[in-house]
């Protein structure tokens, strides 16, 4: 590019010569430059960026990006069975469709007048999200289930003003690492054992570790490692008789067919909209949502947004806005409750559609569909030789596999199934130290009964080759 | 109130569907999408599959869901869309602060390729080399355009960036054996307000800065603030009111001569891309919200993404993993033993670092101080023009020059005809136009915000100053049309009392049918 040669550029309207000449002259300056006279010498830079060459035409954008693209290698291509925290599930088109709307995508903070759609979709998406939980309080989506789950847990410090939280051990790395740094150094973080046998939390640990300093109990289900957490009841009954909260982690798709945590004791349930009608986007497209009770002393120590629905002027009109701001930061800064601000609206109105399509019909379908692939899998894949099923509880969509007795490592399975055109499951060696050579497998909608077939023929297959590193 | 002639208002009206909420459409048995079932083999090997689950969890009553039909459900989102005012359609300069800009579609289109919608973050690294090759290139581009020495863009929005920084001085000062005594953090009050709240989060004490009459932060305050309790500086610089701190580097100073790390909130940086960097001005860390300057679009508030660099005596504290390149293939680093630990699950948005990626590559350092040069421009333009009518002004250094924004007000308007800030921007969405006041607490009283950035041409400014000049007319010679609007937006003036009564405030469906009983149809 020639530097002295004017720069148009097609996203930037008033950088043609001419029209730039003119606000100049209105605005009494000769040079842009002049603009910046508050900024010190010393402080400006005496040079251009170096940055690569632009690609300033759309065409040469477009094949640069796609080039770099072309190197990965999709789940739409290969077999996945990996989840983990994220998961492949059908997105029905109409998700897409709305959340490419340009009235939606290019929004942000409009008042609820001209931006009277987003309220509405974001209260819908509450609403909705309340009916699968049984709560009556939703949040406007947060970035993760990793942060709502903090949250949940800071939440249940303020609402106990106790100091400590109980978390089940079999948490993912990936999580507990999330929670730890933001309860730090408000809250102690202190580990709940499991039973080696079923993965289940040891009721009687739970019990020894039930100070009266306990603000909650925070576990998942389905847990990490996939198995159903039958004990939900006793485990609320415990805290609660310590006067300390059960907080419940879930993986919402799971609800057309599993009991909400409401219902089995939970003060505060939080989780992943992913699933709900978003693309995993290399673990990029998550939302994480907050329910609980419509008690004032649980709604207002939510920091995030809650749109509510009201009556307007006009007769019959539904009109929508924020619940309780004044708790939030965006009214009192550091006085509010955590913080507020952008997050994952998008995916909440996505997830919107999704639950709208599914209906209550289509979220038991798809419970049902899911068990009945997973548990195929499960029978199929634990039929091989060495392979066996880590815990014997009862799994959703996600179980470990333990090939410890295959003589070969999983990242060694992993490469070979690869090879096979298959994302084997998530190797769990280095994540959990009884866990060594086991691997958490999924399986959704998204996997055929010939694609299990497929793993369980690949898997032999490798197995079969013998040898192979420990 | 007569629009004249040669008025460039548009005799607009949105769109206004009296569409139902979602629940009141459900019809018994409409389905909106079907799903597959088992194949049968699998039905005959394993059953129904509910029927193995432990009983005690299994679902009694179905969730109450709606039952409708896949066209009205389109029907539906599609006429909520329409009652939206994204910036694709209307001219966005009025949420200052948030540097609403132009999202390019192509970038829309690659961001929609199965080759990046379609990965898992587990997948062998080998089959993510694109992706990672992104995310690498994407943090040497922030490196240079900051002067910091590596970031990472596990960050999910400004305030998640700033809780980030705070989690990181955190870990500094306890690595040396402080982490006890310096509990202290200072901002300021035209901070975002998150630097702030996102900072007490970690524990800290909030110190905030005031201005003096010149809008410039106090630098005696600072000085007195400044102890051995200072954890660290968080600071926007410009502040929102537009103006450029020129002392900032004696901010940065005094900051460091007390023991105190300076962070600098650059979420909207929109105004000095390539004019100046963090480096330079002394900050050990820095953030750029990838929705506000680079381009990527809002989404009605997220999905969002901020780049969060440091020192290089930072990096072993930055949250794991780092994607790094050994010359020949990328790969995710976890080796940090220092780290704070993770922010957000996996690694970042990645569809939002893909779009920031491509709006970079599209413009490169000529194109990225163009953008700042023309954003600014634009503001003073806007500036100018602005003060320039009856009852409005730009409190602070009034007859200079800002940077990328300003911080109006209507004060003299308000004195005069009674009309609050918060009455204009109502009547200002019935010309299609959203105008945003501020945040709290309102030091700038009966405060506007007002950003330009490089996106609008100058018909379009001058459009949205039409509608400016207009409304403040009118609150001169009919008020009660600007009291009782909007009259052409979507909705009408909404009764807020019930949201702050736990009594009546409703955040879902079902929660307002047991407070309010069911509407009538």
């Amino acid at each position: 590019m020639d530097p002295k040669k004017s720069f148009v550029h097609p996203y930037i309207p008033n950088s043609v010569p001419e029209v730039k000449e003119m606000m100049l002259r209105e605005v009494g300056v000769k040079d842009a430059d002049e603009l910046y006279e508050d900024i010190p010498e010393e402080l400006r830079m005496k040079r251009e960026l170096r940055l690569p060459r632009p690609l300033l035409s759309e065409l040469e954008l477009k094949r640069h990006v796609e080039r770099i693209l072309a190197k990965n290698t999709s789940c739409e291509e290969l077999v996945s069975f990996l989840g983990g925290g994220c998961a492949q599930h059908y997105v029905p088109a109409l998700c897409d469709e709305i959340s490419h709307r340009a009235e939606f995508l290019t929004a942000y903070a409009g008042e609820p007048y001209e931006d009277a759609g987003r309220f509405q979709a974001l209260f819908e998406y509450e609403s909705l999200m309340a009916e699968i939980l049984d709560f009556d309080v939703v949040n406007v989506p947060t970035y993760d289930w990793g942060q709502a789950a903090s949250t949940s847990i800071r939440m249940a410090g303020r609402i106990t003003k106790r100091p400590k939280v109980l978390v089940a051990d079999t948490l993912s790395p990936d999580r507990l690492a999330v929670i730890r740094n933001y309860c730090q150094p408000v809250l102690e973080i202190e580990l709940v054992g499991h039973d080696p046998k079923t993965g289940l939390l040891r009721l009687d640990d739970l019990r020894s570790r039930l100070t009266p300093d306990v603000a909650a109990v925070y576990f998942e289900n389905p847990s990490y490692l996939g198995f159903i957490e039958t004990q939900g009841q006793d485990i609320a009954d415990l805290a609660h008789a310590k006067g300390s909260l059960s907080v419940v982690g879930v993986d919402p798709i799971s609800l057309g067919v599993l009991k909400p945590p409401s219902q089995y004791g939970a003060d505060i349930a939080c989780g992943d909209i992913q699933g709900l009608g978003n693309h995993m986007y290399f673990g990029g497209a998550l939302g994480g949502f907050i329910a609980t009770r419509d008690e004032e002393k649980f709604v207002m120590e939510y920091p995030s947004r809650l749109f509510g629905i009201a009556r307007t002027a006009a007769e019959g009109e539904w009109g929508f806005g924020d619940v309780a701001y004044s708790r939030t930061s965006f009214d009192g800064r550091e006085k509010g409750k955590e913080f507020v601000g952008t997050a994952a609206a998008l995916y909440g109105i996505s997830a919107a559609v999704y639950l709208s399509l599914m209906g209550p019909q289509g979220m038991r379908d798809l419970g049902r569909h899911i068990l009945q692939k997973s548990r195929y899998a499960v029978k199929r894949l634990t039929e091989i030789a060495g392979v066996g099923l880590r815990f014997e509880s009862s799994p959703f969509k996600e179980f470990v596999l333990d090939f410890s007795k295959t003589g070969k490592s999983v990242a060694e399975i992993n490469r070979s199934l690869l090879a096979h055109g298959l994302f084997g499951g998530k190797d769990l060696t280095g994540e959990f130290a009884e866990l060594r050579n086991c691997a958490l497998y999924c399986v959704t909608e998204m996997v055929t009964q010939a694609d299990i077939d497929r793993l369980v023929a690949a898997l032999k297959e490798c197995l079969k080759a013998g040898g192979g590193e420990r | 109130m007569k629009i004249p002639k040669d008025s460039r208002l548009r005799n607009f009206h949105q769109a206004k569907w009296d569409e139902e909420v979602i629940f009141e459409l459900s019809n018994k048995g409409e389905r909106g999408i079907l799903v597959p079932e088992a194949e049968p083999e699998i039905q005959a090997v394993v059953g129904d599959g509910i029927s193995s689950l432990p009983p005690n969890m299994v679902r009694a009553a179905p969730p109450a869901l709606p039952e409708i039909g896949q066209m009205r459900v389109l029907k539906h989102f599609l006429r909520l869309s329409q009652e939206n005012l994204g910036a694709d359609l209307n001219i966005d300069v009025g949420q200052g602060t948030c540097t609403v800009k132009y999202n390019p579609k192509i970038n829309e289109v690659l961001a929609s390729s199965k080759k990046a919608s379609a990965l898992h973050p587990c997948q062998d690294e080998s089959t993510v080399q694109g992706a990672l090759q992104i995310m690498y290139e994407l943090d040497c581009f922030f490196r240079e355009i900051s002067g910091l020495d590596r970031f990472t863009l596990q960050c999910s929005s400004g305030s998640h960036a700033i809780l980030t920084m705070a989690s990181i001085v955190r870990k500094h000062h306890e690595m040396r054996g402080e982490g006890g005594r310096r509990d202290e953090i200072i901002t300021t009050i035209f901070s975002h307000p998150s630097d702030a709240a996102a900072a007490a989060v970690k524990g800290y004490k909030i110190i905030t800065i005031y201005h003096q009459p010149d809008g410039l932060p106090d630098i005696e305050a600072l000085k007195e603030a400044v102890s051995n309790r200072t954890a660290g500086l968080f600071i926007t610089n410009p502040e929102d009111t537009g103006i450029y701190n020129p002392r900032i580097a004696e901010f940065t100073r005094i900051v460091h001569q007390a023991g105190g790390l300076c962070g600098y909130d650059q979420a909207n940086a929109n105004g000095i891309l390539g004019i100046t960097r963090a480096r330079e001005a002394g900050f050990d860390m820095c953030f750029f919200n990838l929705h506000k300057t680079f381009g990527t679009p809002h989404g009605c508030g997220g999905p969002a993404s901020a780049a969060l660099g440091v020192t290089s005596e930072l990096v072993e504290y930055l949250p794991v993993p780092l994607v790094e390149y050994d010359g020949t293939r990328y790969f995710l680093n976890y080796d940090l033993p220092k780290s704070i630990g993770k922010v957000r699950s996996f690694y970042g948005a990645f569809p939002v670092i893909l779009k920031a990626y491509a709006w970079i590559m599209s413009l490169g350092g000529r194109g990225l101080k163009e953008v700042a040069q023309v954003a600014v421009l634009n503001n003073n333009y806007l500036l100018k023009k602005i003060t320039a009518i009856k009852g409005a002004a730009s409190p602070f250094k009034t007859g200079k020059h800002r940077i990328e924004q300003v911080r109006y007000s209507w004060e003299d308007l308000y004195k005069e005809t009674g009309i609050t800030t918060h009455q204009i921007a109502c009547r200002m969405a019935d010309f299609g136009f959203h105008l945003w006041s501020s945040h709290h607490p309102f030091i700038v009283p009966q405060p506007f915000s007002v950003e330009p950035t490089e996106s609008y041409s100058k018909a379009e400014l001058d459009e949205y100053l039409d509608g400016l000049r207009h409304v403040a007319e009118e609150a001169r010679k009919e008020p009660e049309t600007v009291m009782n609007a909007p009259h052409r937006s979507v909705v009408h003036k909404i009764d807020e009392s019930t949201f702050d009564n736990p009594t009546k405030w409703a955040v879902t469906w079902r929660a307002y049918l047991k407070k309010r009983g069911r509407p009538p149809k």
